[in-house]
């Protein structure tokens, strides 16, 4: 009984016994989903537009902010690193095109993933090479972003919410809402759409596989700078991020592979999930339950509807 | 020249299904083993054995495991890491209770255990497909990894938080522990990853290898022709669970000698997919090679600047390690995506047809 009372009940009487305290840890989950949402939108981007599951976005974010940084370290203003790295993604995804994607076209989406994996190896090899592996922190208030904290007082408690997270929420809102409109309205966009859908059909019509592939890969990388720079300036850069970037699986698996909505809502769930078990209910198994509870949560989803919220229906024919 | 059929006639179904029909590779597989079996014990130095030979053959017998699930039965794992470590932490408990049974005997069933984990975290691949089913293997590998670190029965409460290798005899000679000597395990290893190769080969020879086959090229196609689904992808699942997790206990006893969570984290299921990916997909003979490869490569390349007298810091050889073995993944997948078992059976055609080009 007593279990069942410390499962069922204790949490909710926690959370109405501190209304404050669950505020700040819905917060803390709304950032957290977000960032995971910037993640997996990477993964969406090349994935609507090229078919390719590109499990190297994880080690692109690194690689992104450890340019950034590096570029600065060395002197480059700040401004100027950013477009610096901006254009480092572009020879990234201008090189992956040429020396991997090119040569594997119309092969199967396995040995695609494959290759991303590669890549992935190949540059956590030369990030660290270049960089060196130690963590670094992010140029935060050289890039100009928001630091320090608001505190709010509400329930007769104090919510804290530190600037750079809001700053984190509203810039993967632009990026979102910029990305949605490239997509839906834009003659690339529908070009991107239309070689997600059927490589050689696309081909057939005039839309050159290359170009789209760079482009998106450069998309992806944009995208991966962002989520760099936010996520740097809440803890280091470092390459432990790539593994937590495979938090981005669940996410992806919520809300559709193809969906860049999903990729969102996916996130905050995501997001919220986890720290509102982790402060309630983790106490009981031990904690530290952040590293698979977004998976577990991802794998009872699946049983009961494979496509993810928001993804296309799986017909499958012979 | 020397490799030619003709002349060798088969008789009877018995020889013409026989595993090796051609009289030379029954020459080459008896000196393949007689090398490892005789020379390498008594030729090889502790080096050699110890960190080369035996991490080869438990790698070799992970990538079988992985093999048969993604190159077989064409479902992907990233949780091998996780399932290696459940055959280790299975088999550490299972010694710690019995102290007095055969250590090779508590090897071997550990991996029932492993199967049995690997067969619950497989029940969502009859729903889920291809990137679906990364998401849930990585659900193992993470939940897995929480519980070897948050379940301190498993590891007997230590300190540490490692599983540390009792001593344990068998036969008269010590076969784990700190004293026991390299030439004794690797004689262990090998005759376990040699018993459970054949076991493999067969079974995928057999009925339910092709099932798994089946369920591989178009699952929707062998269900139609009465093959279930279930029973197919579990036993998929239970047997690289099994291989996974004997390997897995093989490290830790006869090669690490202790082990904590790091031994099994997704790095090490990432190298176990390179080693199948290199090798071979669907291929047991390219499980061998691709460990080999994936394995023996780093060695040499540590090895390399010290040869020529160049002086370069481990920390720079590791990166270029990193760098060396995502450019090589790219480069198999792009020149030969059948890996290295595709190019030993383009050259054993050629020899075959030697000097003719075809």
């Amino acid at each position: 009984m007593d279990l069942l009372y410390d499962i069922l009940i204790d949490p909710f009487v926690q959370m109405f016994a501190a209304p404050d305290f669950l505020l700040q840890v819905l917060w803390e989950g709304f950032v957290a989903g977000t960032l995971y949402a910037l993640l997996a939108l990477g993964f969406v981007l090349i994935f609507k537009a090229s078919g390719v599951f590109n499990f190297a976005q994880g080690i692109m974010v690194v690689f992104a902010a450890l340019s950034l940084v590096g570029l600065h370290a060395l002197g480059v203003p700040a401004y100027l690193a950013l477009v610096l790295a901006l254009a480092i993604m572009g020879v990234l995804a201008i090189s992956v095109e040429r020396v991997v994607l090119r040569h594997l076209v119309n092969q199967p989406d396995i040995i695609l993933f494959m290759a991303t994996i590669g890549i992935t190896y190949f540059l956590i090899g030369l990030g660290e090479f270049v960089f060196g592996g130690e963590p670094k922190s992010m140029i935060t208030e050289e890039l100009g972003l928001p630091t320090g904290s608001t505190d709010i007082e509400i329930f007769g408690g104090l919510l804290i919410m530190q600037h750079i997270d809001i700053a984190a929420a509203v810039i993967a809102a632009l990026l979102v809402g910029g990305l949605a409109f490239f997509f839906s309205v834009t003659r690339i966009g529908r070009a991107l759409r239309a070689v997600a859908d059927d490589h050689q059909a696309a081909l057939s019509v005039g839309i050159s596989l290359n170009q789209i592939w760079v482009i998106v890969w450069f998309a992806a990388g944009i995208v991966a700078l962002a989520t760099g720079i936010m996520w740097g300036a809440r803890s280091d850069v470092s390459f432990a991020l790539q593994i937590i970037a495979l938090k981005a699986l669940p996410v992806l698996v919520l809300g559709g592979f193809t969906s860049v909505p999903g990729a969102i809502i996916g996130g905050l769930i995501i997001g919220f999930g986890e720290k509102l078990f982790e402060i309630y209910w983790g106490g009981l198994i031990g904690g530290g339950i952040e590293s698979w509870f977004a998976f577990v949560i991802a794998l009872i989803f699946l049983l009961f509807r494979p496509q993810g919220l928001f993804g296309e229906k799986i017909i499958e024919r012979i | 020249m020397f490799y030619r059929e003709a002349g060798q006639f088969k008789t009877s179904y018995e020889a013409d299904q026989a595993l090796f029909p051609v009289r030379q590779d029954q020459i080459g597989i008896v000196a393949v083993l007689a090398i490892a079996f005789v020379a390498v014990p008594v030729f090889g130095s502790e080096f050699f054995i110890t960190s080369i030979m035996i991490p080869f053959l438990v790698f070799s017998l992970a990538a079988i495991g992985l093999n048969i699930l993604t190159g077989y039965c064409g479902q992907i794992s990233i949780g091998t890491g996780a399932f290696m470590g459940v055959g280790a932490y299975s088999c550490y408990k299972m010694t710690t209770f019995f102290p007095d049974v055969n250590i090779i005997v508590l090897v071997l069933t550990s991996g029932f255990f492993s199967a049995a984990i690997g067969m619950i975290f497989g029940l969502p691949s009859l729903r889920i497909k291809g990137f679906y089913l990364v998401v849930t293997t990585l659900a193992a590998q993470f939940f897995l990894e929480w519980c070897f670190i948050r379940i301190g029965w498993l590891y007997n409460y230590n300190d540490s938080g490692a599983i540390e290798v009792p001593h344990r005899e068998a036969f008269g000679l010590i076969l784990t522990g700190a004293s026991a000597p390299p030439v004794v395990r690797y004689l262990v290893v090998l005759s376990i990853v040699c018993v459970l190769t054949m076991l493999a080969v067969n079974v995928i020879r057999g009925r339910i290898g092709r099932s798994w086959m089946m369920i591989r090229d178009m699952d929707i196609a062998a269900e139609l022709m009465g093959v279930r689904p279930l029973y197919a992808k579990l036993s998929a699942f239970a047997f690289s669970s099994y291989y996974c997790g004997v390997a897995g206990a093989l490290m830790v006893f006869f090669w690490l000698g202790a082990a904590e969570v790091e031994s099994f984290d997704v790095n090490h299921s990432f190298l176990i997919l390179f080693m199948v990916i290199v090798g071979g997909l669907g291929s047991i003979a390219g499980s061998f090679m691709g460990a080999a490869f994936i394995w023996i490569l780093p060695v040499v390349i540590r090895g390399f600047p010290g040869t020529f007298g160049l002086d370069v810091g481990a920390a720079t050889v590791e990166h270029i390690n990193f760098m060396l073995i995502g450019g090589l993944i790219v480069f198999f997948l792009i020149v030969e995506p059948a890996g290295l078992a595709r190019l030993w059976s383009v050259g054993r055609q050629k020899l075959r047809v030697w000097p003719f080009p075809y």
